[in-house]
């Protein structure tokens, strides 16, 4: 529309402000994540994501090795906090509770008249007017480079138990992709292009089932699951992801194949085709658009459930799929390891982003055709 | 058998089961039921006709009917007995749930959430929508608002723990709070009330790309006539906005609007993460899975009690459905 005389104003530049900043805050988030689950985990609490890229000043804990010395009285222990290593250091302590409690190269007076001093290369002396027994601690607070690597994606698939979810997760996505849209292409070609008595009648009994609560199926289905012999498996995952499926596959579907244009399909009728023929020859393979589009929400549907999974496969950690997984299991156990969490929700939102942006064109259409009408 | 392997065999019997059935059912109907040779061809090809929608619709209909009709009535039949299942006690459970206080929380905000992620995400979804028609990088820009439907509501939920954290370190929300010279942490999915409003965020950031991407379609359909029109009568873009556009893609909105409402009452897996439901945040989808494998009986009244409120909007949609055949 720029064409038109007067939809330029002068609020061009506050648009295109104010679309930068929703931008802006749709994204961080989601950066923030991906920023922390390159991090090295002690890094994560010591600063926040937005400083990453600079030096982290790091809290420390050593024990002062070395045999103490008798000088005067007192008994003397020296060394370097960072042993053969070098650093630098900002603030030190004796304490646990108060690991900063006195700047590099201040005397620090600690309890019963011992004495602790760092100077700012990492050398101490500690004193104590009586005999040292057990090597004390020092707290010392020292800047580190920052630390991106792999680690915690390292630690989540090898020892965490992510990959086993991930496979798991992929079992239960494409069977529960495929499945439904043959069956729903059928019922849609026959709601769409065959005339029988009840025609409408069935395509408003699949526009209400559209939104009937996934809640109710649970009790029931699972009993009757059970009763089948079924019970908590993938092939019952499987069963239940088809059967909710199906109203927005045959919805879709049929919205898209009643406008495909009707010469083609009487002709070919015209021509002896079966109605079988005309469906595998002539509907499928002009349907490609919307099949696709079907596809690309069943799949991130699936992948992105978590309830069915919950109700549907067994609750052990051989079939997690990824998102009972972080739920379930890293969030309870590992609540409070950050750099593994955001790894795993990484690892979890991975594939999905992937489709996303090498197919939106098919995610737009689908749903336009889906909720436009 | 590992289930990767039972994966492949499911997806090759599932396909080829299908295409099976459908391929015989047919030759079967064809060749030996109604053969077209036989003494009245035209009507065998007429009878065989009259049956075949049937074929075509059979499994679609049978799935639809066992996983989404029967839970209706089976759901609603066990929602009738006791925990064990083994005494009818009537309404017994829904006066239980009526007389219990977290599900008048959960009830209440559920209706917190039915009035504020539909509004917030419609109006962030038609603002985003109006502001990247006119712009060049409109399109990324869209596409960047509309990434967070592809991520899981677990997984948006993990990435808002992180804005949300008590460290001022992990936590941007308490990073911003110190900035400004705050110095005790404040966890805001413990703040009762407004925790509510902070969950109610992760569900708007990602349907607003949903909403966004079918009202920018709708106001892409919009007569250029119309705005040329007021353009000519001196109107400004916000009146050309709300007076003209708006209007004009009335019905679309209340589609968008309806749905997202749908989906709140679905959605429990972003208050089962975050605050699994303490801290009064619970919604009924979460209320109901806190009763799930623990009492089937409360927990199908509390399904019922969601299907109960999304029947209105069931029954518009079967009208609109009926209208738009005629």
């Amino acid at each position: 529309m720029d064409n038109i005389a007067g939809t330029k104003s002068s609020l061009t530049w506050a648009v295109h402000l104010s679309v930068a900043l929703l931008v802006i805050v749709w994204l961080v988030p989601t950066i923030g994540l991906l920023v922390s689950s390159f991090r090295d985990r002690d890094q994560i609490t010591a600063s926040g994501w937005w400083l990453s890229p600079l030096p982290v000043t790091q809290n420390f804990a050593v024990r002062a090795e070395g045999d103490p010395v008798e000088r005067d009285g007192v008994f003397v222990l020296e060394g370097n906090v960072f042993g053969e290593g070098s650093g630098e250091i900002s603030q030190f302590g004796g304490r646990r509770a108060n690991p900063t409690a006195f700047s590099a190269g201040e005397l620090g007076e600690l309890a019963r008249g011992r004495t602790l001093s760092v100077q700012d290369d990492g050398s101490y002396i500690y004193t104590s007017p009586s005999e040292i027994t057990r090597p004390p601690s020092i707290y010392f607070a020292s800047e580190t480079p920052p630390d991106f690597s792999l680690g915690n994606y390292e630690q989540i698939m090898k020892s965490a138990g992510m990959d086993r979810a991930f496979i798991n997760t992929l079992t239960v996505t494409i069977p529960a992709t495929i499945i439904p849209i043959l069956i729903a292409a059928f019922a849609a070609y026959a709601l769409a292009w065959m005339e029988f008595p009840g025609r409408g009648l069935l395509i408003a009994f699949v526009v209400g089932l559209l939104v009937v609560p996934l809640q109710l199926a649970l009790v029931p289905m699972l009993k009757l699951h059970n009763a089948m012999g079924v019970g908590q498996s993938f092939l019952g995952i499987w069963m239940a992801h088809t059967g909710f499926g199906l109203p927005l596959a045959i919805y879709l579907l049929r919205n898209y194949m009643v406008g495909l244009p009707r010469d083609i399909i009487e002709s070919a009728k015209v021509d002896g085709a079966t109605d079988f023929q005309v469906f595998t020859k002539i509907v499928l393979p002009l349907s490609f658009p919307a099949l696709a589009s079907f596809a690309i929400f069943q799949f991130l549907w699936t992948w992105n459930d978590l309830l069915v999974a919950k109700v549907f496969l067994p609750s052990n950690s051989e079939s997690w799929v990824m998102t009972v997984k972080i739920a379930d299991d890293l969030l309870g156990s590992r609540g409070g390891d950050w750099g593994i969490l955001a790894a795993a929700a990484f690892i979890s939102i991975a594939i999905p982003l992937i489709v996303f942006f090498t197919m939106q064109r098919y995610l737009v259409r689908g749903l336009l055709a889906g909720s436009v009408k | 058998m590992s289930p990767i392997l039972q994966g492949l065999l499911t997806i090759v019997i599932g396909v080829g089961g299908c295409v099976g059935y459908f391929y015989a059912s047919n030759l079967i109907l064809d060749k030996v039921i109604f053969p077209p040779q036989a003494k009245n061809p035209g009507r065998n090809i007429n009878r065989a006709n009259m049956v075949r929608p049937w074929l075509f619709l059979f499994p679609a209909m049978f799935a639809l009917s066992l996983y989404l009709l029967y839970p209706v009535v089976g759901s609603f039949w066990r929602s009738l007995f006791n925990r064990a299942g083994d005494e009818f006690i009537g309404l017994g459970n829904y006066a239980s749930l009526a007389a219990d206080d977290t599900f008048r929380t959960a009830f209440v905000n559920n209706f917190l959430w039915m009035l504020v992620v539909p509004a917030a995400s419609t109006f962030l979804g038609l603002l985003v929508a109006q502001l990247t028609d006119r712009i060049k990088w409109g399109n990324i820009a869209k596409s960047l608002i509309f990434m967070p439907m592809a991520i899981s509501f677990v997984g948006a939920s993990l990435i808002w723990k992180f804005v949300y954290a008590n460290n001022p370190d992990i936590g941007l929300i308490n990073a911003i709070r110190f900035f400004f010279g705050a110095d005790t942490p404040l966890d805001v999915l413990q703040l009762r009330f407004w925790n509510n409003f902070f969950l109610m965020v992760i569900l708007i950031w990602i349907q607003t790309g949903f909403a966004m991407v079918i009202l920018s379609a709708a106001l892409r359909g919009i007569p250029e006539e119309t705005v040329e029109a007021a353009i000519i009568d001196g109107a400004n873009p916000f009146q050309i906005f709300f007076k003209i556009k708006v209007p004009q893609i009335k019905g679309t909105i209340v589609v968008v609007w309806t749905t997202i409402t749908i989906l709140v009452l679905k959605v429990f897996d972003i208050v089962y993460t975050m605050t699994g439901g303490n801290f009064g945040t619970e919604i009924l989808p979460s209320y109901m899975m806190s009763f799930m494998f623990r009492d089937d009986g409360r927990a199908t009244a509390v399904a019922f009690v969601i299907m109960l409120i999304v029947l209105p909007v069931m029954i518009w949609n079967i009208r609109q459905a009926r209208q738009e055949m005629r």
